[in-house]
C-alpha cells in the first residue's frame, strides 16, 4: 500500500512552478508518500490511470523509477511548505486485501490494528506497519481545496479537462472505500481511485471563472474584488485577486500625479498596458497551472476595447467570464477623493463605455448601481456565477457592527466534555448577566441577536431581555460518536480518530459527525444574512464562531480551527476600508479554557502523554 | 396551507428556521422562554407581509411564474398563495366569447375586469392580514403605470411589501409556444379550434399593447421589481428590500424553461433495509446490486442528454451510482433523514425503547424531530440548495433516500407538509419527472427487481398511551 499524494502537489511538481528540495523528482510525477515524512516514489501521473498501469517501484515487481526519498516537509513552492493531500491507495499487486476498507461500524483502533496487520508482507505501507504515518490536510496556500476537486490526480497536459469525464465503463473491481478522514465513499478501481465520482463542491465545472471589474475609479471596484475573494475562498473556491494599480505602483514605486493617467501621455499608458498585460499572465498562471478556480482582474476596463481584448484572452484560455460593473454612484465620497484623484477620475470619463444591455449582450455581466439600489444581470451562466451574482446582490457598504460571542460557560464546559446540550454553569449565568449590560452600554441601534437550536445559547440571550431569533444552522459542530466525550476519553476510545483530526482538523469528519469543512458549508446562508442585515449580536459556539470569525478576518483552512474564541468575550467587528476592524471584549467574568493547541506530534502511534498534552485544564 | 409555523404540541422539540423572522410567531417548548422573551418575539414581527405583483403582456409566462413561485415559497415554509385574476374573471363571466371582451373601449369588459381585480385585491387582504398569509403573488397583467400605482398604494395602506416581477420577452417563437403549452388548455377556448384560439389569443395581446408601460430604470426607480428580459437571459433587479425579496429574486434568476426530465429514485435495497432497520450506512444487498444493474440497463435504455448522477454521500446511494457506469456526484445534504438516537433501530425497537417518541411522531410526521436528530422539516431546509440546483439544471438524475426523495417529491407535486413524510416512494422504482404547463408529469417505473417495503402508514392510533400492537400495526414486514 502506498499513499498517493493527488490533487495540488501533483500540479504544483508538474509544472515545476514549486521549488524542489529534490531535484530528482521527476516532471510528470505523483508523489507517494509512506511512513509519514517521506516521499518514496514516483509514479507518472496519465490522464486515464485506470488504463495506463502506474509505474510501480521497487516494492512492487512492476515499479521501475527508482525512490526518492524527500521529506514532505521540506518540499516548497514559492518559498511556502507545501501542504499535501493524501489518499491511501492500495498497491496493484496486493489485489483487493489492502485498502483501507472501512465498516462504517468498524471501530477506528481496530482498523489501525487490522490494517496494519494485513494486506501482506510485500506490502511496503503494510510493512511498516503504518508507524509514524501521518495523513496531512491539502490546503492550497491560497485558499483551499474545494470539496470537490481535491482527490485524483489532475493530469499534466490535460490542465483543466474535466475530471469526471474521464468516466469510463463500470468496472466489476471497483469498491468501494472509505476516506478515514472525510469519512466519504470513494471508488477504487484495482486500487487507484477511480476518477468519476466527486463529492459536491460549490465549483462543479472545472471551467475556471475570470471576474472582470469594470467601472471608473473610486467606484469601490476594489472593495468588492476583495470581498468576493474572501467570500468565495472561504466557501471553498480557490481564488485570487489581481489589482493593476498595485502593479502600477510596483513598477512606478513614485507616483507623481493625476498626469500620469491622461490618455495623451505615452509613457503612462505604455507602463499602464505593461502592467495589465502582467496581471493577465499571473491569470493565466493562477487559473491554469495554479489551479485556481476564480481570478478577479480588477482594474478600471473602461473601454469596450479593453475588455474585448480580456474576454478573449479569457476565451483563448477557456475560461467563462463574468463582468462586474460598479458605475456611476454619484455620492461617491468627497473626502476622500482629492483634487488630483478627481481629475484622474476625469481622465477615465471621457472614454468610459459603461456595459451596454444591446452592444454587450452577449456577455455574461452584473451591473450594480448606486452601490446596490440596482443591478442588471445579464446571461448568468452557472452555478457559480449564479452565487456570485446573490452574494453581491447581499452585500451593503452601511456603517454597522456585527458582535460575536459564545454562550456563557456550560456545565460540560467545566468538565471538559465536548458537544452535548446543557446548560449554563454558575459563572455562565453571571456572563449572560454581563453581556446584556454590555449590549445595553453600547447602545447599538436596531441591533438583533441570533442564537443556536442549544439551550446554552438561548439561555444566554434570554438575560438580554430583547427579542432574538434561533437557527439551527448555528448548533455546534456535530461530533458523533465523540459528544459530550472528554478528549482523553476520546484519546481512549478512538486514537486513531483523534490523531487524524490533529493532522487535518479543517477536514477531519467524526465519525457520524460532521467537520469544519461541513460546518463552513452549513454557515454560508448566516454570512450571507449577515451581509444583508447591519447590527447583529451573534451567540453562537467555539467552531461556529471559528468559521464565522474567519470569514470576516480572512483566515486560511489551515488556521481557521485554532483560531482563539475564548468563553465570556466578545468580538465586535467593524468593516473598515477593505477589511475588518477586531476588538476583543472580556466581559470580566472567570470561565474555564476551551482552547485546545494543535499538539506537536500528531502521528497515528504517539502515545496517549503527546496526544493529550495540549488538553486545557479541567475538572 | 403548510409550512406555517404554528405553536403545535410538545412534540416540537424547537423551532427552526433559516428565516429568522418566520420562527417568530412560534414558540419554544422544553426551553424556559420567558413571558417577555414571547412578547417581544411577537412585536419583532418586523417581517411584513410581502405582495408579489406581476407585470407583463399575456402568454409571458406570468402565471408559470407565480404558481412556481408559490410552490416554492410554500415547499421552504413560506405560507404563500396566488390570486389568478383571470381565474377570477372565469368564475363571473362563465362563458368566455373573443378578444372583443378586452378591447380599451369595451366599457362592460372594463367594468368587470375592475370587478376582478377588486375582488382579488380583497382576498388578497384576506389571506395576508387575516388568514396569516405571508406572500401573496397577484397574477395579472397590471400593464399600466396608474394600475401599478393603485395596487403599490393598496400594499402601502394594509402594510404589505409591495415587489413588481416583471416578465418580458420580444421573440415570437417564445410566446408562441407559450400559448401552445398553455392558453390553447385553458377554459377561454374549449370549443375552439387550436387556430382560431391562437388568432384570437393574439388579438387579446394586442389590446395591451397600446397602453403597455414596462418597469422604467428612471420612473420606477423607487419601486421594489426584478424584470426579467426574454425568459432570462437578463434581469435588471431594483431595491431588493429585504431576506424574502432576496430569496425571491435568486429563486427566479435560476429557474428555466429548457424542456427536461428529472429521474428520482433510491439507492438499491439495503442490508438495512431487509431487516427492517432505519438509517446507518449500510451496503447494498443482492437485490439492491440487480436493481443498480436495472438502473443502469434503464438509463442506457432512456438515451438521456446530457444527464447529471446526483448521489447522497452514503454507501448504498453510491453503490447503486457505480453501477451506471458514469460520472456523479455525491452531495453530503442529499444524505438520509438524521434519525439521531433512533439510527439502526427497528420500529418495533423504537416502539420499545422510545415509546412516546414513537407517538409523536405518528402525531406529526413533518415537524417531529428525532432526538439529537431531523425532523423533515429540518430536511426540507437542508433540502433546498438541492432545488435551487435542480431548477437550474437540465436532466438530472438524483439516487437518494426514502425521507428526502418524500422532500423532493413534495416540491415538484407540490404536496402539503402534512401529506409529505406518507408519500410513497417504494424502493427499486423510477420516478420520472417532466414539467409540462404549469405542472409536472409523473411517471413511475418498477425496474421489476423485488424489494422489501419500507413504507410504514400513519397508524390509526397515535395517541402516546397506545398499546404496543398499535403502533406497530402499520409497520411493514422484515426479517
Amino acid at each position: 500500500m502506498y499513499y498517493s499524494v493527488s490533487g495540488f502537489l501533483n500540479q504544483r511538481l508538474l509544472t515545476g512552478r514549486g521549488t524542489l528540495l529534490s531535484p530528482t523528482i521527476p516532471v510528470g510525477s505523483i508523489v507517494i508518500s509512506l511512513c509519514g515524512l517521506t516521499v518514496l516514489a514516483a509514479e507518472s501521473a496519465v490522464p486515464s490511470r485506470a488504463h495506463q498501469p502506474p509505474r510501480v517501484a521497487e516494492d512492487c515487481p512492476r515499479w521501475k523509477e527508482p525512490r526518492i526519498h524527500v521529506p514532505l516537509s521540506r518540499l516548497r513552492c514559492e518559498g511556502r511548505p507545501v501542504k499535501t493531500r493524501v489518499s491511501r491507495v492500495a498497491c496493484p499487486q496486493a489485489g483487493g486485501a489492502a485498502g483501507w476498507r472501512r465498516d462504517g461500524a468498524a471501530r477506528p483502533a481496530h482498523l489501525a490494528r487490522a490494517a496494519g496487520g494485513s494486506g501482506g508482507s510485500r506490502l511496503w505501507g503494510a510493512a511498516a506497519g503504518l508507524r509514524g504515518r501521518r495523513l496531512r490536510g491539502g490546503q492550497l496556500p491560497a485558499g483551499r481545496a474545494g470539496p470537490g476537486r481535491a482527490e485524483g490526480a489532475a493530469p499534466p497536459g490535460a490542465g483543466r479537462r474535466p475530471r469526471m469525464a474521464a468516466a469510463a465503463a463500470a468496472s466489476p473491481s471497483r469498491e468501494l472505500t472509505q476516506n478515514p478522514l472525510q469519512k466519504t465513499w470513494e471508488p477504487y478501481d484495482n486500487g487507484l481511485p477511480a476518477g468519476h465520482s466527486a463529492q459536491r463542491g460549490v465549483c462543479m465545472t472545472n471551467c475556471p471563472t475570470l471576474i472582470v471589474m469594470v467601472g471608473l475609479p473610486a467606484r469601490g471596484k476594489t472593495y468588492i474584488s476583495k470581498k468576493l475573494t474572501r467570500y468565495l475562498n472561504w466557501i471553498g473556491v480557490p481564488t485570487k485577486e489581481f489589482n493593476v494599480g498595485q502593479y502600477r505602483r510596483d513598477l512606478v514605486k513614485k507616483y507623481k500625479s493625476f498626469e500620469f493617467f491622461l490618455p495623451d501621455n505615452e509613457e503612462g499608458l505604455k507602463i499602464r498596458k505593461q502592467c495589465a498585460l502582467a496581471a493577465l499572465n499571473d491569470v493565466r498562471q493562477y487559473l491554469s497551472e495554479e489551479n485556481g478556480h476564480v481570478a478577479v482582474f480588477d482594474a478600471t476596463n473602461t473601454t469596450r476595447e479593453r475588455r474585448e481584448t480580456i474576454y478573449k484572452f479569457g476565451e483563448e484560455n477557456g475560461y467563462k467570464q463574468v463582468k462586474l460593473g460598479s458605475p456611476d454612484y454619484v455620492d461617491c465620497s468627497n473626502d476622500e477623493a482629492t483634487e488630483d484623484f478627481m481629475k484622474r477620475i476625469e481622465c477615465y470619463k471621457n472614454s468610459y463605455e459603461t456595459l451596454d444591455e444591446t452592444l454587450d449582450k452577449d456577455l455574461s455581466y452584473i451591473k450594480i448601481m448606486d452601490v446596490g439600489r440596482s443591478y442588471l444581470v445579464n446571461r448568468v451562466m452557472d452555478h457559480i456565477q449564479s452565487r456570485i451574482v446573490y452574494y453581491l446582490m447581499n452585500i451593503h457598504v452601511t456603517p454597522r457592527s456585527i458582535y460575536l460571542c459564545r454562550h456563557g460557560e456550560s456545565e460540560l464546559n467545566l468538565k471538559g466534555r465536548i458537544g452535548g446540550d446543557p446548560g449554563l454553569s454558575v459563572r455562565g449565568k453571571e456572563f449572560a448577566k454581563s453581556l446584556a449590560q454590555f449590549i445595553n452600554e453600547q447602545n447599538i441601534k436596531d441591533l438583533k441577536v441570533w442564537t443556536s437550536q442549544m439551550k446554552r445559547t438561548i439561555q444566554t440571550a434570554e438575560a438580554l431581555g430583547v427579542p432574538y431569533e434561533q437557527w439551527k444552522v448555528l448548533n455546534e459542530i456535530d461530533a458523533g460518536v465523540c459528544e459530550e466525550m472528554t478528549y482523553e476519553e476520546i484519546q481512549e476510545n478512538y486514537p486513531l480518530e483523534f490523531a487524524l483530526r490533529d493532522q487535518d482538523k479543517y477536514r477531519y469528519r467524526y465519525p457520524k459527525g460532521e467537520s469544519y469543512e461541513d460546518l463552513v458549508q452549513r454557515l454560508e446562508p448566516v454570512i450571507m444574512e449577515l451581509e444583508r442585515q447591519e447590527n447583529v449580536l451573534v451567540i453562537c459556539h467555539q467552531a461556529v464562531m471559528r468559521c464565522l470569525l474567519a470569514y470576516f478576518l480572512d483566515k486560511p483552512a489551515e488556521q481557521l480551527p485554532y483560531l482563539k474564541c475564548p468563553l465570556h468575550t466578545v468580538l465586535k467587528l467593524t468593516p473598515v476600508a477593505y477589511g475588518c476592524k477586531v476588538e476583543s471584549i472580556f466581559l470580566n467574568v472567570e470561565a474555564v479554557n476551551t482552547h485546545r493547541d494543535k499538539p506537536e506530534n500528531v502521528g497515528v502511534d504517539r502515545s496517549r502523554e503527546e496526544a493529550l498534552r495540549t488538553v486545557p485544564n479541567h475538572l | 396551507m403548510w409550512g406555517r409555523r404554528r405553536p403545535q404540541g410538545r412534540h416540537r422539540r424547537d423551532f427552526i428556521s433559516p428565516e429568522p423572522a418566520f420562527l417568530l410567531e412560534s414558540e419554544f417548548p422544553g426551553t424556559n422562554v420567558g413571558r417577555r422573551g414571547r412578547w417581544t418575539r411577537k412585536l419583532c414581527m418586523t417581517n411584513c407581509p410581502t405582495l408579489i405583483v406581476m407585470v407583463g403582456l399575456p402568454a409571458r409566462g406570468k402565471t408559470y411564474i407565480s404558481k412556481k413561485l408559490t410552490r416554492y415559497l410554500n415547499w421552504i415554509g413560506v405560507p404563500t398563495k396566488e390570486f389568478n385574476v383571470g381565474q377570477y374573471r372565469r368564475d363571473l363571466v362563465k362563458k368566455y366569447k373573443s378578444f372583443e371582451f378586452f378591447l380599451p373601449d369595451n366599457e362592460e369588459g372594463l367594468k368587470i375586469r375592475k370587478q376582478c381585480a377588486l375582488a382579488a385585491l380583497n382576498d388578497v387582504r384576506q389571506y395576508l392580514s387575516e388568514e396569516n398569509g405571508h406572500v401573496a403573488v397577484f397574477d395579472a397583467t397590471n400593464t399600466t403605470r396608474e394600475r401599478r400605482e393603485t395596487i403599490y398604494k393598496f400594499g402601502e395602506e394594509n402594510g404589505y411589501k409591495t415587489f413588481f416581477v416583471e416578465s418580458v420577452c420580444v421573440d415570437p417563437e417564445v410566446i408562441a409556444a407559450n400559448i401552445v403549452q398553455v392558453k390553447l388548455g385553458s377554459p377561454d377556448y374549449v370549443d375552439c379550434s387550436n387556430d382560431e384560439a391562437t388568432e384570437d389569443f393574439m388579438k387579446r395581446i394586442e389590446c395591451y399593447k397600446n397602453s403597455y408601460e414596462t418597469l422604467d430604470e428612471t420612473l420606477d426607480k423607487d419601486l421594489s421589481y426584478i424584470k426579467i428580459m426574454d425568459v432570462g437571459r437578463s434581469y435588471l433587479v431594483n431595491r431588493v428590500m429585504d431576506h424574502i425579496q432576496s430569496r425571491i429574486v435568486y429563486y427566479l434568476m435560476n429557474i428555466h424553461v429548457t424542456p427536461r426530465s428529472i429521474y428520482l429514485c433510491r439507492h438499491g435495497e439495503s442490508e438495512l433495509n431487509l431487516k427492517g432497520r432505519i438509517g446507518g450506512d449500510p451496503g447494498l444487498s443482492v437485490r439492491g446490486k440487480e436493481f443498480a444493474k436495472s438502473l443502469a440497463q434503464f438509463i442506457n435504455e432512456q438515451n438521456i442528454k446530457d444527464l447529471k448522477v446526483w448521489t447522497s454521500q452514503m454507501k448504498r446511494t453510491i453503490q447503486t451510482a457505480e453501477a451506471l457506469g458514469v460520472p456523479y456526484e455525491q452531495w453530503k445534504v442529499l444524505n438520509e433523514i438524521d434519525a439521531g438516537v433512533c439510527e439502526e433501530m427497528t420500529y418495533e425497537e423504537i416502539q420499545e425503547n422510545y415509546p412516546l417518541e414513537f407517538a409523536l411522531r405518528d402525531q406529526d410526521k413533518y415537524r417531529y424531530r428525532y432526538p439529537k436528530g431531523e425532523s423533515y422539516e429540518d430536511l426540507v431546509q437542508r433540502l433546498e440548495p438541492v432545488i435551487m440546483e435542480l431548477e437550474r439544471q437540465e436532466n438530472v438524475l438524483v439516487i437518494c433516500h426514502q425521507a428526502v426523495m418524500r422532500c423532493l417529491l413534495a416540491y415538484f407535486l407540490d404536496k402539503p407538509a402534512e401529506q409529505l413524510p406518507y408519500l410513497k416512494c417504494p424502493l427499486h422504482t423510477v420516478l420520472k419527472l417532466t414539467p409540462v404547463a404549469y405542472g409536472c408529469k409523473v411517471e413511475s417505473i418498477f425496474l421489476n427487481v423485488e424489494a422489501v417495503n419500507t413504507h410504514r402508514d400513519k397508524p390509526e392510533n397515535v395517541g402516546v398511551d397506545r398499546s404496543r400492537e398499535e403502533a406497530l400495526r402499520t409497520v411493514p414486514n422484515h426479517l
